[in-house]
């Protein structure tokens, strides 16, 4: 049972980490990412540098959806405009990587400050169509402007270049994905202990009371938008570097439903949750693969059987999060917390 | 917790002066506000009152700008703010309170009220991203200040971590009150501040609205029915019917008035008001 949380200062009240047990935790993960490279195969750090880039674009839905209440089927698109940013700066100009994946998210944001002026207007549902309709926009712009997209062929990227270094393999790139999602995360964090994170969840909450208390609201829809935007680009540009082409086919708009399935699952408005969703949905149907594998041996034609009820599965597992645990993974994390603060005692 | 002391107190607001002079507001052909003016002195509360429909939260929303008036004029310390947007007048001193609570639900109470300073702040998004420097050292005298001035000023330190949602009825009026008091207010509004509360919670309201006139020396201007807590600690008070002013003056002016008393009862009979209304209070 924790016995007291008591603080001296303001600084230590407010801090991320609160507790002991919490900084040991972190202290685990932190350990974990650094050995993970060491540890695991060619497939599973593959899979761990798709899970760091679905982590980084659903933490910026998160702001955007779970944050500010605007809700987006965007979150593919603006992805791929990060994408094709650092197909088109790796090919036609030849920046270093950092600067590239920069400029993959500042194009984003400002694509996603132009998607986000309807958001004024339009609320929830509407909302949601018009950012639909500017992910066709863009899908058409990037199969139309042969000269900077390349069509519907799509643009080759060459690998990323660090310190003269090439970063081709699942290995090399896992450093530099990974820390760059941490950061975006730590970002999205500390946030939201700040007056710009409040006004957010403010306008989610009661845009009207909001107004009163001089959060002027198309700036603040306008910021989330362009941070959210900001956030799926950095993700895209890692993306691109990471699977080294890019076509119109890349995001489709499924991605962008994948997204907003991962934010409601793993935990809509929490940080957490962002981190957990995404994983989720990017993990969940590899190991179900694993259980069809296995169960190979008993039902001779599991393979050809199984498959497709392994899509089936994973549609009824998300059903069932809804029906269940509709605050996602989050609120199962902070129920196991709340359990260890108070045992040996129940509630 | 420890609390540095910093010079805050000599930056307390001053008392503004509030002047509503010919306000028109119709919808359609519905008449909603007739010429209604009036104005509130600085360091005094004045209460509105009136029958329901008769115009008091629409009066408070072209005050708070969520109205645009159609005719006649609102200045804040001769300042025209008739046609500013909210976000503005509250930069200028206005803060209101809502009828029906408007906090934000998810949120702690110390993050509601720390949302009233909003526009006095200055953090921006990189370094709010960051959490380094100003960011951080701006939070923390923010934090200070609301613990200072604030919680331990409306006794609701115990519920500080507490999500609002699972406050009462009561202590949600009174965190509202707390945000409303964050944004360093010249002028308060409240709206309906003891409405629904038990005899209890009103005389602690009744006594909070006192020490804020007194220790904050701020206007306020609230809307309330309950006419034994208005007739107690208004220095002045609007009547309004129909849109329009029907009388105003000293609490005890009005209280004798032929005319408030028809608009209540439907007679003119002002003995008969006094008894009801020194009732009214228990009643609802």
């Amino acid at each position: 049972m924790r016995i007291a949380t008591a603080k001296e200062t303001y600084i230590a009240d407010e801090g991320l980490l609160v507790t002991a047990t919490q900084r040991a935790w972190m202290g685990v993960l932190l350990a974990m990412l650094v050995l993970a490279p060491f540890m695991l195969n060619q497939y599973w750090l593959y899979l761990a540098c798709l899970v760091a880039i679905n982590v980084a674009s659903a933490t910026g839905l998160n702001i955007l959806t779970g944050y500010t209440g605007l809700v987006s089927l965007g979150q593919a698109a603006f992805m791929a405009v990060g994408a094709y940013t650092v197909a088109f700066f790796e090919g036609q100009v030849g920046t270093p990587f950092l600067l590239n994946i920069l400029a993959a998210g500042l194009v984003s944001a400002l694509v996603g400050v132009l998607v986000g002026i309807p958001s004024l207007r339009v609320k929830g549902l509407y909302l949601a169509i018009a950012t639909i309709a500017a992910s066709v926009i863009l899908h058409f712009v990037f199969t139309h402007w042969v000269s900077v997209t390349g069509g519907v062929r799509g643009i080759n990227v060459a690998p990323a270049r660090f310190f003269g270094l090439e970063l081709a393999s699942p290995f090399a790139l896992y450093f530099v994905i990974v820390p760059i999602t941490c950061l975006m995360v730590l970002g999205a964090a500390n946030l939201f202990r700040t007056r710009i994170g409040r006004a957010f969840i403010a306008i989610r909450d009661r845009d009207i009371s909001a107004e009163v208390l001089g959060i002027p609201l198309l700036r603040y829809k306008l910021m989330s938008f362009a941070l959210s935007s900001f956030y799926a680009g950095v993700a895209g540009g890692m993306w691109a570097y990471f699977f080294r082409v890019v076509t119109p086919e890349s995001f489709p708009f499924a991605t962008s439903i994948f997204f907003l399935a991962a934010v409601i699952v793993g935990g809509l408005g929490t940080i957490i949750g962002s981190v957990l969703g995404a994983a989720f949905m990017t993990l969940v149907p590899e190991l179900l693969k694993y259980v069809v594998d296995w169960l190979a041996p008993i039902f001779p034609n599991a393979g050809a059987a199984l498959s497709p009820v392994r899509t089936i599965v994973f549609g009824a597992l998300i059903i069932l999060f809804l029906v269940f645990e509709p605050h996602g993974l989050a609120e199962m994390v902070r129920r196991a917390r709340r359990f260890f603060h108070l045992w040996p005692f129940r509630t | 917790m420890s609390t540095s002391s910093s010079p805050v107190e000599t930056s307390a607001p001053v008392a503004a002066h509030l002047a509503v002079d010919g306000l028109g507001l119709w919808f359609g052909g519905l008449k909603a506000l007739t010429d209604v003016s009036f104005e509130v002195k600085p360091g005094t509360i004045t209460a509105l009152i009136g029958p329901n429909g008769a115009g008091k939260t629409s009066l408070f929303n072209c005050i708070s700008g969520f109205y645009r008036p159609r005719a006649g004029s609102i200045r804040l310390d001769g300042v025209d703010i008739t046609r500013t947007h909210p976000p503005e007048r509250a930069k200028a001193g206005l803060a209101r309170t809502f009828q029906n609570i408007a906090l934000f639900k998810g949120m702690t109470v110390l993050d509601n009220i720390k949302l009233g300073r909003h526009a006095h702040m200055k953090t921006n998004l990189l370094q709010a991203l960051t959490y380094w420097g100003a960011a951080r050292a701006e939070e923390m005298e923010l934090r200070a200040e609301v613990e200072r001035q604030i919680i331990d000023f409306l006794e609701i330190d115990h519920i500080r971590n507490k999500p609002v949602a699972s406050l009462s009825y009561g202590l949600q009026k009174r965190v509202e009150l707390a945000r409303a008091l964050a944004m360093r207010p010249r002028l308060l509004m409240l709206d309906e501040p003891v409405a629904g509360m038990n005899r209890e919670e009103t005389e602690d309201m009744a006594r909070f609205i006192l020490d804020v006139k007194e220790e904050w020396g701020i206007s306020i201007l609230m809307v309330e029915h309950d006419m034994a807590m208005v007739m107690d600690i208004s220095d002045h008070v609007v009547v309004l019917n129909f849109g329009k002013v029907i009388a105003q003056g000293l609490p005890a002016e009005v209280q004798g008035n032929p005319e408030v008393a028809a608009a209540y009862l439907g007679s003119g009979d002002p003995a008969e008001l006094m008894r009801r209304l020194s009732g009214v209070g228990e009643a609802a």
